[in-house]
């Protein structure tokens, strides 16, 4: 690994009751990559997610995130809504969720609520119409109309979010995630239930998010194209512990992700590869 | 110790009229997930049916007490669960698949319905019965003439509750109705895939649940002596309150929120001031939802993400 | 009693006059039997304590018999709209007349309110029913905010409006404070209960925080009717001081507003000041609400109302957003109930029951969640509408009942079933109110 860590997770363990969902896992994502996490079905990743992002408090271990300027801030003592607000980690969810009765525009705006509610001087100020608060929003319109166009939304800008077809509503969570302006993206499955073109899209729409952006990018995805299309780095889990680790390539060949996968174990794997190639 | 003793045994038969009126409303949230709010006016029509009742078979000079309460307790039983079917029909079952709060308020105006439709027909005033079931045993008398009582009353409140605990307790668990009551609980549309008339299980846990109600009406006749049109919106909060106590959905749970309740209402009466009694027993459930969001015995909710 | 679902229904309609009879049958048998004890025999208690009975056969007789036509009426016209659910299915070309009739409706209601104390100059009894409405109107706008916007379920919203009424009337009469002194005083204390309320329970979920709010306003009753030091319990406060004219009372003295006109006093002056007082009050109330909705803490709480768990995940501290709901709600219930108690001059707690957190809930159901034109015409319709029962006298509040149950069945979702949205890019489009969530809190 080089370059930068911005997150760092060092021996998170998650236990429900007497069940392990994640057991000493500890991986690192890169400053300005796309990091993917991996595996079956049950294998912890959304444990993971939830306990990077607060939803989950960890049963032990520990999660850092390192921002731009050096400072460092532990994840697992953040509760909840503080991940978001004071270390700047957006996320999606696996299955959508949006704010239905709003529309696409209403979504992007209730993401920026933080900084607006600064420029309102807590609703007071924006209560008597102050000029601050009404460039504030302004800008603050110009960003979401920015996103919407950014994942081609624009023309949708006054529609429900609940009238959405399921590809943009997808589309529209990442936007509303991008416009909490965050250091850190996790993404739950965006390409869940995508066809082929609008997976394409996705990609695209990831890999310049890094590009121009060069936000950082921790995603869980099931669909391997995306996944080793855009991926810097690759974490596997199985059964809640990290069975392996590397570029796209490396994961690719290893024989013990290919029996995880499979359900086969590890010699029959490498045999069904020697035989494959 | 004597009075404590003494207030533990009032506290107790108070419990469980709660307890009953209560299992009507965690059924009920259990399989539809809406409070029905018109649950204590039911209890209060099963209070006024077994007076009817009651008053009708003494004018026709049957004397044999025990064949009279049997009576009336089936027959009270009976009509009141008729009521309890009729409100889903009339107020629930056409919103079920509405939005949340469209049957609460539905059920809100229900239970007004009841209360003057009660009103109307039978008058506003108390109506008292003279003491049906007297006599009891004097457990402890100690040396400065304080005297433990337990009145045939007080047994027969307590006897009656655990013998229905039981059948319905055996309902629940061992039946083809249980089955379905909790397979509609879980997943209502699953349920109906696999054969289970959700429609009839939904009534049924309608027409249970009043009849539980009723029993309780005809418990607080005989125990208080009198009923009135406006018991039922008291007794049905100290009710519900007891059902969210013990954690809404659990059936144990409703029994021990009633106990609890009728605990702390009758304890803070005896040694505290009998004005603030209800503010103890609202107070008690709001300090307990603080600590334990889902009551003594519910199910913690998952939060999904 | 028509119990019959929409399969039956259905059923009949192929089956014709011999089922529709059977029905109408069964109906009438279930309504003998509710209707034979609980009618059919009036007990009383007599003047020695003991009870008797009398028969009323007839009045049973009738009952069933109108539940026996009553069915027939109604599945023959059931039959001859359709099945049921139809009566969901407006056209869109009538939706979007009606949201061009809503457009103009609320500025043509709101000049017609100005008018009102001019037109009705001479009829007291109109005025005070129009501040009677106007009252419900802004309670119903307050709860708005904690129920339509936040989505969180508050059955005990009366608590807040009895705080401010007591607010007011216990620092006037003991204190001499003036109405204007008070009013925001009322206000700050109910919003503080609000906010005492609010803190160690939002985390409540559901019917859990239903239930809590019940209880709370349950407790402030008890509280009132046994703390009879301070609140004179039942018997209540008597003798609260009149509104003065910012200072210049209201009366008949020297110094009065009428004596200063040079024009006679009369008692109307005083009621057409408190009409226009509640009407400032309401209508500062839904241009505050309007405000706070394009504002990011209004934002937030209709967020919060969609989806909370992704709230948190914006960053959005749930709390404090809930937390602002409540108190932003208690404070207007507490400015009415500042109102309430001055205008009444007499406050005791039986103003202050459940029934009254009902039917402000049901208003606000009524009117379609988080609509504020909707609230104020469901205000006008429940309150007039139960004027209008008045003469019914006992039977009144079944009819109530009924009408509330009945309206649920026909509009879950109230009078206005859009939501419009806070900021647009290029127009604001209605949203259909089956995409808004109610919230789960």
């Amino acid at each position: 690994m080089s370059g930068e860590t911005i997150l760092s997770v060092d021996r998170l363990t998650m236990r429900f009751g007497g069940i392990v969902a994640v057991q000493d896992l500890s991986f690192a994502a890169e400053r300005k990559r796309i990091t993917a996490l991996i595996g079956p079905n049950g294998a912890g990743k959304t444990t993971v997610f939830n306990c990077i992002t607060g939803f989950y408090k960890p049963s032990g271990g520990s999660i850092r995130l390192t921002h731009d300027d050096g400072r460092t801030i532990a994840l697992e003592r953040l509760n909840d809504f503080r991940i978001a607000k004071q270390a700047k980690v957006a996320r999606t969810f696996q299955n959508i969720r949006l704010f239905p009765g709003m529309t696409a525009l209403e979504n992007l705006m209730v993401a920026q609520h933080n900084a607006l509610m600064r420029a309102s001087g807590l609703t007071f100020l924006g209560l008597i119409g102050a000029p601050g608060y009404r460039d504030a929003e302004k800008r603050a319109i110009d960003l979401a109309t920015d996103w919407l166009r950014r994942v081609n939304l624009l023309d949708r800008a006054d529609d429900a979010a609940g009238n959405f077809a399921y590809g943009d509503q997808r589309r529209l969570e990442i936007a509303r995630a991008m416009c909490t302006e965050p250091a850190l993206l996790c993404l739950d499955e965006p390409a869940a239930g995508l066809n082929a073109r609008e997976s394409a899209a996705l990609s695209e729409l990831l890999l310049s998010i890094r590009n121009e952006l060069g936000t950082s990018i921790l995603l869980i995805e099931h669909d391997m194209s995306v996944v080793m299309e855009i991926s810097d780095h690759i974490v596997v889990m199985d059964h809640g512990v990290k069975i392996a680790e590397g570029s796209p390539r490396a994961v690719r060949d290893d024989p013990k992700v290919i029996a995880a996968y499979l359900g086969t174990d590890e010699d029959e794997a490498v045999a069904v590869m020697e035989s494959g190639s | 110790m004597d009075y404590f003793a003494q207030q533990l045994i009032n506290g107790l038969v108070l419990g469980s009229i709660y307890g009953l009126i209560a299992i009507g409303y965690t059924m009920v949230y259990g399989i539809v997930g809406m409070i029905n709010f018109a649950h204590g006016d039911v209890f209060m029509i099963g209070g006024f049916i077994a007076l009817i009742t009651f008053l009708l078979l003494i004018s026709t000079g049957l004397t044999a007490i025990p064949v009279i309460l049997l009576v009336v307790l089936l027959v009270s039983m009976a009509i009141t669960a008729l009521y309890g079917w009729t409100i889903e029909r009339i107020a629930y079952r056409p919103l079920r698949h509405s939005f949340r709060l469209a049957p609460m308020l539905s059920a809100i105006g229900m239970s007004f319905v009841l209360t003057n439709y009660s009103q109307v027909a039978q008058g506003a005033r108390v109506k008292p019965i003279p003491p049906v079931i007297t006599g009891g045993y004097t457990l402890h008398e100690s040396a400065d003439g304080f005297v433990i009582q337990l009145s045939n009353i007080q047994i027969i409140v307590v006897i009656t509750t655990i013998v229905l605990l039981a059948i319905f307790t055996w309902l629940v668990s061992r039946t083809r109705l249980g089955r379905d009551m909790r397979a509609c609980e879980q997943d209502q549309t699953m349920a109906a895939l696999l054969g289970v008339d959700v429609d009839r299980t939904i009534s049924m846990t309608f027409v249970i649940g009043a009849a539980l109600a009723a029993v309780a009406g005809l418990m607080y006749l005989l125990y208080y002596g009198l009923v009135d049109f406006f018991m039922g919106f008291v007794a049905g909060i100290k009710a519900f309150t007891a059902a969210v106590l013990g954690g809404i959905g659990s059936l144990p749970g409703a029994m021990l929120g009633g106990l609890a309740i009728g605990l702390i209402e009758t304890f803070w009466s005896a040694y505290f001031s009998v004005e603030y009694k209800d503010v103890a027993a609202f107070s008690i459930l709001i300090v307990v939802l603080i600590f334990m969001p889902t009551g003594l015995l519910g199910r913690p909710e998952v939060e999904k993400v | 009693m028509t119990v019959i679902s929409p399969e039956t229904a259905s059923a009949s309609r192929t089956a014709g006059i011999p089922a529709l009879l059977k029905t109408a049958f069964v109906n009438a048998l279930i309504a003998l039997v509710l209707f034979s004890l609980m009618v059919g025999i009036r007990t009383e208690a007599g003047s020695d304590g003991q009870l008797t009975y009398w028969t009323r056969f007839g009045e049973v007789a009738a009952l069933v018999a109108a539940v026996f036509g009553g069915s027939i009426v109604i599945e023959l016209l059931r039959q001859w709209i359709g099945p049921a659910g139809t009566e969901k299915l407006i056209p869109p070309a009538v939706q979007t007349g009606m949201s061009l009739v809503g457009r103009y409706l609320a500025p043509a209601l709101l000049v017609f309110t100005l008018l009102v104390p001019v037109i009705f100059y001479d009829q007291r009894y109109i005025l005070d029913l129009a501040i009677l409405v106007l009252t419900y109107v802004m309670l119903g706008w307050g709860l708005n905010v904690v129920v339509g916007l936040a989505g969180l379920l508050d059955l005990g919203y009366v608590a807040f409006y009895a705080v401010g009424a007591y607010s007011y009337a216990l620092l006037a009469t003991n204190f001499g404070w003036s109405f204007w002194v008070c009013l925001p005083l009322a206000g700050i204390l109910a919003a503080f209960w609000g906010v005492l309320l609010g803190f160690p329970v939002l985390r409540l979920r559901g019917d859990y925080l239903a239930i809590v709010t019940l209880a709370f306003g349950e407790i402030i009753r008890l509280v009132i009717i046994n703390w009879q030091e301070l609140t004179g319990g039942p018997n209540g406060v008597s003798g609260i001081p009149r509104p003065s004219f910012f200072g210049i009372p209201l009366d008949n003295s020297d110094d009065g507003l009428a004596a200063l006109l040079h024009i006679e006093y009369s008692t109307t002056h005083r009621i057409v000041f408190l009409f226009y007082l509640i009407l400032a009050l309401a209508l500062l109330t839904n241009w505050v609400t309007i405000r706070l909705r394009r504002l990011p803490i209004g934002r937030a709480w209709e967020a919060l109302r969609e989806d909370e768990v992704a709230c948190r995940a914006l960053g959005i501290n749930t709390t404090t957003t809930k937390l602002t709901a409540f108190a932003t709600g208690a404070m207007f219930g507490g400015f009415a109930g500042a109102f309430f108690a001055t205008r009444q001059g007499f406050i005791s707690p039986e103003s202050f029951t459940f029934q009254e957190s009902a039917l402000v809930l049901a208003i606000v159901v009524l009117g379609g969640m988080g609509s504020q034109l909707g609230v104020a015409l469901a205000a006008l319709a429940m309150i007039g509408g139960f004027e209008l029962f008045r003469s019914l006298e006992t039977y009144r509040m079944l009819v109530f009942g009924m009408a509330m149950v009945l309206i649920m069945i026909w509009r879950p979702r109230g009078l206005i079933g859009h939501r419009a949205p806070t900021v647009y890019l290029t127009k604001a489009q209605a949203i259909s109110s089956d995409l808004v969530k109610e919230g789960h809190g």
